[in-house]
């Protein structure tokens, strides 16, 4: 288990706190067996291609709290994601009946003079312009791979200004060049908010923590019946509202990767109980999930009530589904504990799972309980996926695979993926609310998404005919992984 | 200038990665942080090309690359670039932390050099410059350490001409805007180096740049670092239109400038005009019933926040041929001092009636403010980005997004030079206008 030290500036990054990796080659299995015996080793590319940072990872938790403002201490480049999470906050802010605003957020506009003689000055008349211009209730800010390097006491000037302005300025340490897990930046998002602005309860409230990206508010009918108040946060969440999460009875993840940190944190910090079970995803995990939600919420017997009621409404159906997608192959490219859901998902519905590219592995969260584990609970409950490969958005082995394998659809849950699938032929499912395969009704969405994907097959069919390929005949005709330089400990004890 | 910014319209250095994805079957190679490049795609550009976003490689400097250099990490990741990626041309640039650190890429990518790959290497570490001046940068490197090395001969070739106008998506119409710069100046008889997007017959293209005549830079002022640096080295002249031109007045005028320069043949550039105005104002005239009497209301005054090419070329044509009037002007692009009085003296003299008032900022969200308390009499017209939405509702005025971020618009390849330029300019207003309607 990791300890949370609110008195560091800075969270460690998982490759260190976790002994998470981004290279792995073998089936599911193997990496289970050696994630729990400790002998997990990361395997490193010797040829690779962009990724993500931890910068992008962190604004994306930042960026939607309604009554902040963001400055990221950067170069104008490090601020090219601006818009993309702007789109994302004003459809939400549609979807939830809220007036249309932009986020505020600023770049600090790094430049080479500042490289030599620092940017700390920079960096406090931009606090002081944008609490001029903005008067937010926070100010955060990001940092970036060159406010890293040439060593800007951010720290300092946030707190310094925080006395200035009388609000939170909060600094969020999450330089590029830090991790390899973009996820890292979920993790100082949150050390952040755990340290500066969550305050110690007063009281307990029936409220429920959700950590969730912009999803839809699926817990809403679940919760409230049983007399709790779920509380979705961190986008749409006010300063106000994140001063008081250490108040819940509970705290649900929506997916570990996400939410590891915030929950431990909360736990640990402020004994706010994380329901420590893989998220609920397919029959088996869900009735799981339900019932250790039913144990620490105290309502066990209305939680298998519901569990029977929802049986009895979706196992019919899922029958069905299974026997329009018996024989059909998928891959699947995602996230390390959202990809772990959607295997049990896909199975679940009767497809063969021919292999995934995930993201990364957590061997542990932070909570250090196995029971989290979404990737054993695959393996148990419906036996071990072959082909099981940690890839951290690297296309090319991607390609390579599905040229190979050629599943009948490819799933993935990241933008810059989808394409490879097309350009082959593949019918290809990007679904981006993660919420969209929650629970049992969640399988029955899925399925019919599926369904949908697989019958539409002319823009692929008719792509593919047109497309080129940036990648040589030789690279697939290789093996996917021949850039892979594995010291992976298989050993198993 | 050391003012923060909000609203980023533009990108760091590392942003020229996009006109290497512009250059056909070229690829950028990364020697930076992991998320740089995507980061840049984001802002840059609605989907990857050919090798471009997920595609890219990248050496995704971590922690060790800092502390002992990353170098090596650099060499294999080309080793394997050469090997995974089917290019003609791949050009390593740096992101701020090789070039904080301090690596030594000329080294590196010189070995691959010497055994005659076609490879380039240049510093962008982000903090250097934007991206309209690593353009500039960029295409400068690629000429001495490519173009320069592989072109069979140098001599002159009558009547080719290279040409250096939009920056590929920085300008998001840039395949439009470049097919027509290209198709005009075919129409009065001149061969066309367009070298970006799927006009340009790619590197082969860009090895006949020393071969050009004459170099035209269409712009107000990025791209013309690259004609002084040719004239220097191959004794190119250029001639500097420094606008986009847009519609016929301004497009006639460019393409006679162009004619006395390069001294064509006066009877076939003027058929050519001729021809095309004619076009032009028959869609003009046929419409010009219906737009001068809808009566329920049209711009009648206009705002840019744009780069400044887009803004002159903007508000000449917008004013002269349709009679928007100018606003106040608002240029975003970090425009060098140097560029900035010859720009206040275009708009000085933005019609033979008429001067406008223009002010330079990186920081749009001051100048939205600003622009929300102007005052209005009439109906206003907003040509910026996706981050004007808002404001384009508070005060009731038509947007047309020009810049970037886009969000709100898939470019295919729409442009607004020319003379389809300009009358796309109209359908693009009047399809604003128009909506607005029960
Ligand atoms: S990797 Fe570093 S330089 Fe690149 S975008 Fe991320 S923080 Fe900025």
């Amino acid at each position: 288990m990791s300890t949370i030290n609110l008195k560091e500036t800075e969270v460690p990054v998982r490759e260190v706190r976790l002994g998470s990796i981004t290279g792995f080659e073998g089936t599911a299995d193997e990496l289970v067996r050696c994630s729990q015996a400790g002998t997990l080793k990361d395997s490193t590319r010797n040829f690779s291609q962009c990724m993500g940072c931890s910068s992008g990872n962190a604004f994306c938790q930042l960026s939607m709290i309604q009554d902040a403002a963001i400055i990221n201490h950067g170069p104008v480049g490090c601020a090219g994601d601006f818009f993309t999470f702007n789109f994302t906050y004003r459809v939400g802010q549609m979807e939830r009946n809220l007036p249309a605003v932009n986020g505020r957020y600023f770049n600090t506009n790094i430049e080479e003079k500042d490289t030599i003689f620092g940017a700390v000055e920079k960096l406090e008349s931009t606090i002081r312009g944008v609490y001029e211009r903005v008067k937010p209730n926070a100010i955060l800010i990001t940092t970036s791979c060159a406010s890293g390097i040439i060593g800007d006491d951010v720290e300092s000037v946030a707190s310094s200004l925080s006395e200035e302005l009388g609000i939170p300025v909060v600094a969020c340490f999450c330089e590029g060049f830090k991790s390899k897990i973009w996820t890292t930046g979920f993790d100082a998002a949150y050390h952040s908010i755990v340290r500066k602005l969550v305050k110690p309860p007063k009281q307990k409230t029936n409220k429920v923590n959700i950590v969730n990206f912009w999803g839809s508010h699926i817990f809403d009918d679940l919760l409230r019946p049983l007399g709790f108040e779920p509380e979705y946060i961190v986008p749409f969440s006010t300063v106000k509202q994140l001063e008081h999460i250490s108040e819940a009875v509970a705290t649900i993840q929506i997916c570990p990767t996400l939410g590891t940190y915030l929950g431990a944190a909360l736990e640990q910090v402020y004994g706010v109980p994380e329901i420590k079970s893989p998220p609920a995803y397919g029959i088996a995990g869900t009735d799981t999930w339900l019932r250790e939600l039913g144990k620490v919420l105290d309502r066990e017997k209305e939680i298998e009530e519901v569990i029977i009621k929802e049986h009895i409404r979706v196992l019919p159906k899922i029958k069905e589904y299974q026997k329009q997608l018996k024989g059909k192959t998928a891959y699947l490219t995602a996230g390390a504990a959202h990809g772990h859901a959607l295997i049990a998902l896909l199975r679940e519905l009767g497809l063969e799972v021919q292999g995934a590219a995930i993201f990364h592995h957590d061997p542990i969260y932070d909570n250090g309980d196995p029971a989290s584990d979404a990737l054993a609970h695959d393996v148990n409950t419906y036996g071990d996926i072959k082909n099981y490969n940690v890839c951290n958005k690297q296309a090319y082995e991607l390609v390579n695979i599905l040229n190979k394998v050629r599943p009948d659809i490819m799933i993935a849950r990241h933008g810059g993926m989808t394409l490879w699938g097309a350009k082959l032929g593949i019918p290809t499912l990007l679904i981006g609310d993660e919420q969209f395969g929650f629970g049992y009704q969640g399988i029955l969405n899925y399925a019919e998404r599926i369904l949908e994907t697989l019958d539409n097959k002319e823009f692929v069919i008719n792509l593919a005919k047109h497309s080129t390929m940036p990648y040589t005949k030789w690279w697939l005709e290789q093996s996917p992984f021949s850039f892979l330089r594995s010291d992976l400990d298989v050993k198993i004890y | 200038m050391s003012k923060f910014i909000e609203q980023p319209r533009y990108s760091c250095a590392l942003g020229a990665q996009q006109s290497i994805v512009a250059i056909k079957r070229a690829v950028p190679i990364l020697h930076s942080g992991p998320g740089c490049g995507t980061k840049i795609n984001r802002l840059l550009g609605q989907g990857e090309g050919y090798a471009g976003g997920s595609t890219v490689p990248c050496t995704n400097a971590s922690e060790t690359e800092i502390v002992f250099g990353g170098e090596e990490r650099l060499k294999s990741v080309i080793e394997g670039a050469f090997k995974v990626i089917d290019a003609d041309l791949y050009v390593v640039l740096t992101g701020c932390t090789s070039d904080i650190v301090g690596d030594d890429i000329g080294q590196i990518t010189g070995e691959f050099q010497t055994e005659n790959k076609p490879i380039v290497y240049v510093e962008t570490g982000g903090f250097k410059s934007n991206n309209y001046v690593s353009h500039e940068t960029v295409v400068n490197a690629i000429i001495d350490q490519y173009v320069d090395k592989f072109s069979p001969d140098k001599s002159k070739i009558k009547r080719l001409v290279n040409v250096f106008a939009s920056i590929p998506y920085q300008d998001p119409y840039w395949i439009g805007n470049l097919e027509e710069i290209k198709r005009i100046l075919e129409g009065i008889g001149l061969s066309v180096n367009i070298l970006f997007g799927e006009k340009s017959d790619g590197i082969n293209e860009w090895k006949t740049i020393p071969n050009a005549e004459y170099n035209i830079v269409v712009s107000a002022w990025a791209g013309l670092g690259i004609a002084k640096h040719l004239e220097n080295k191959y004794g190119t002249p250029y001639l500097h239109f420094p606008y986009l031109p847009i519609g016929a007045a301004e497009t006639s005028k460019f393409l006679h400038q162009v004619a006395k320069n390069l001294n064509l043949e006066h009877h076939r550039v003027e058929y050519f005009i001729k021809q095309e105005e004619k076009r032009f104002y028959s869609h003009i005239e046929r419409t010009a019933d219906f737009m001068l009497e809808f009566r329920y209301g049209i711009p009648r005054r206009f705002y840019t926040i744009l780069d400044a090419s887009y803004a002159v070329g903007f508000s000449k044509y917008l004013l002269n041929e349709l009679g928007i009037i100018p606003a106040k002007q608002f240029i975003v692009d970090d425009t060098p001092e140097e560029f900035q009085d010859s720009i206040r003296n275009e708009f000085q003299h933005i019609s033979e009636l008429r001067a406008a008032e223009v002010e330079f900022s990186i920081d749009a969200g001051a100048v939205q403010a600003k622009i929300k308390n102007d005052e209005r009499k009439n109906r206003a017209l907003i040509l910026g980005s996706a981050w004007e939405r808002d404001l384009a509702k508070e005060i009731g005025a038509d947007l047309l997004i020009i810049s970037v971020p886009v969000a709100y618009r898939l470019i295919l390849n729409c442009g607004y030079a020319g003379y389809n330029g300009g009358l796309r300019v109209i359908e693009d207003i009047y399809d604003r206008v128009l909506d607005t309607y029960r």
